[in-house]
């Protein structure tokens, strides 16, 4: 056991040097900057996010969960005052350690009425060069990504093609799954990893059941989710969305996440009846977007273990 | 054995995998933005010694594998199996040519080795880091000559051949490194 820090002086400097220039970004741009509780009473669905949770107080008997991310609270402020908002805060994910995760990390995450998720991007990258310094900036949609690198169709291929695909850059075992699943799979071992020299890097135009948040819309002759990844040096920095704003939309991809939890054997999850009668009275068509401060701080730093950039890491928590 | 999930793979924790045990040598936790985690896995299969990447799902398990390492004592070979010693309880383990593989060029009564049980019966066998073994053959060393630096062939008397400086001669203890199957010094006189 130790008591020391992971993080060295330099390290910890620069982190307060992030902030103040992050915040100095979003106050250029009339930005306002909010807060919102980390303890919620309703998680999420996403079936692969778990939240952790706190155990019920003796006072007032309920147990909380600590937020996987300020979403829905942020939207909750946007459909009440329709106003550009920004929020830099802890998120916390159950099991997620490893050299680019800790399970309590920091988040960066904005909101910008009237944005398509296309001008979104082009204030991420200028938020990307004015924390990282110049780089060039590329776009590919997911599809083109798939195609280019992997000559396969990510809408149209099979499942069977989706894993030979993936057999032949690696080594999955017995594993078995859905087309997502493989989809997944070569996205982050086989596509994120050939990102690295590539620069300020977005993904765009997910495959619908890759959605999560976003609207859907057909793209030629395929309904893509209007989401994007941004990718610096190879590594996965932050997503976004054109947001859905349809509050019965909104219900049944909830839904559909419970039925997918339950399939694979995990706690169903309450919906947040919060965030959908907040959509129900109108949240303004926006664009927002949620950047991991940790890794754009190991991307400063030219660190390559995310626990370099904490001053405790979850071991030593 | 319990099984073990991948949140539980730890370096050196010793598994079943298609039906050979293995020895994890690293855990890394993979997630694109959105959507499955995976945990990419670099594993030596300890029968092959052969290291390559494994990707799991996140959550899902492996049986571990009953995999011990003992110090035992060697004793001798019959030519089929080589016979090993637990100092404690005097407990006797044979170990096929797969285990011992080219191992038996360092074997000698009454060294040291670090062995590898895996259910109970010898997996691997791993020498001393360094062995006097005595030349049984060479050609006649070069009296004095020990600034040439020049190397001729000798024959242990495992039947291992190892590079020995030119002033060292038959019948002489020679003490080598069985890593790099490299000659080191003449044995220490004892």
């Amino acid at each position: 056991m130790t008591w020391r820090p992971v993080a060295d002086i330099e390290c910890i400097r620069q982190r307060a040097e992030l902030l103040a220039t992050l915040r100095q970004f979003f106050a250029d741009r009339s930005i306002l900057e909010v807060e919102t509780p980390l303890l919620c009473r309703n998680g999420i669905t996403d079936p692969s996010i778990e939240p952790l949770i706190v155990e019920a107080d003796p006072f007032s008997g309920q147990s909380r969960l600590l937020q996987t991310s300020p979403e829905y609270m942020m939207k909750r402020l946007l459909a009440a005052f329709a106003e550009p908002i920004f929020q830099i805060t802890k998120a916390f994910r159950s099991g997620e350690a490893g050299s680019r995760h800790n399970p309590e990390f920091s988040l960066l995450e904005w909101y910008r009425p009237g944005f398509d998720y296309h001008q979104l991007m082009v204030e991420v990258a200028d938020l990307a060069h004015c924390c990282l310094g110049p780089r060039p900036v590329k776009k590919y949609s997911y599809r083109e990504l798939f195609q280019q690198c992997l000559q396969i169709d990510p809408f149209t291929a099979t499942l069977a093609e989706l894993e030979a695909v993936a057999r032949r850059h690696l080594d999955p075992g017995s594993l078995s799954g859905d087309r997502d699943l493989w989809l997944d799979l070569l996205m982050s071992h086989v596509l994120e990893p050939q990102l690295a020299g590539e620069g300020v890097c977005f993904v765009y135009d997910y495959p619908a059941s890759q959605a999560a948040l976003s609207c859907v819309v057909q793209a030629d002759d395929v309904w893509v989710g209007q989401r994007f990844e941004l990718y610096v040096d190879g590594m996965e920095l932050a997503n976004g969305y054109c947001e859905l704003t349809d509050a019965p939309e909104q219900r049944q991809r909830f839904e559909r996440d419970n039925v997918l939890r339950r399939q694979r054997g995990q706690v169903q999850r309450a919906l947040d009846e919060q965030l959908l009668a907040a959509l129900v009275s109108g949240l303004p068509d926006c664009s927002g977007v949620a950047l991991g401060i940790d890794r754009l701080l190991m991307l400063k730093t030219g660190s390559s273990d995310i626990r370099d950039v904490l001053a405790f890491d979850w071991e030593r928590s | 054995m319990p099984n073990f999930s991948t949140n539980e793979f730890r370096s050196g924790l010793k598994v079943m995998l298609d039906g050979d045990p293995c020895s994890i040598l690293e855990n890394e936790l993979v997630k694109p933005g959105k959507g499955q985690a995976f945990n990419r896995v670099r594993l030596r299969n300890l029968k092959t010694g052969r290291q390559w990447e494994r990707t799991f799902k996140s959550g899902e398990s492996l049986e571990g594998a009953d995999v011990i390492e003992r110090d035992m004592e060697y004793l001798y070979t019959d030519g089929e199996f080589w016979y090993f010693m637990e100092p404690d309880t005097f407990e006797q383990y044979q170990a096929d040519a797969a285990a011992v593989a080219d191992s038996h060029l360092w074997l000698k009564a009454q060294d040291k080795c670090d062995i590898t049980l895996f259910n109970g019966a010898p997996l691997s066998v791993a020498p001393p880091n360094f062995v006097e073994l005595e030349i049984t053959e060479t050609d006649p060393g070069l009296k004095g000559d020990t600034a040439t630096g020049g190397t001729k062939p000798a024959t242990l008397s495992t039947g291992a051949v190892v590079k020995v400086p030119l002033f060292i001669s038959m019948g002489e203890v020679i003490r080598v490194d069985t890593r790099t199957g490299e000659y080191q010094s003449r044995a220490s006189k004892s």
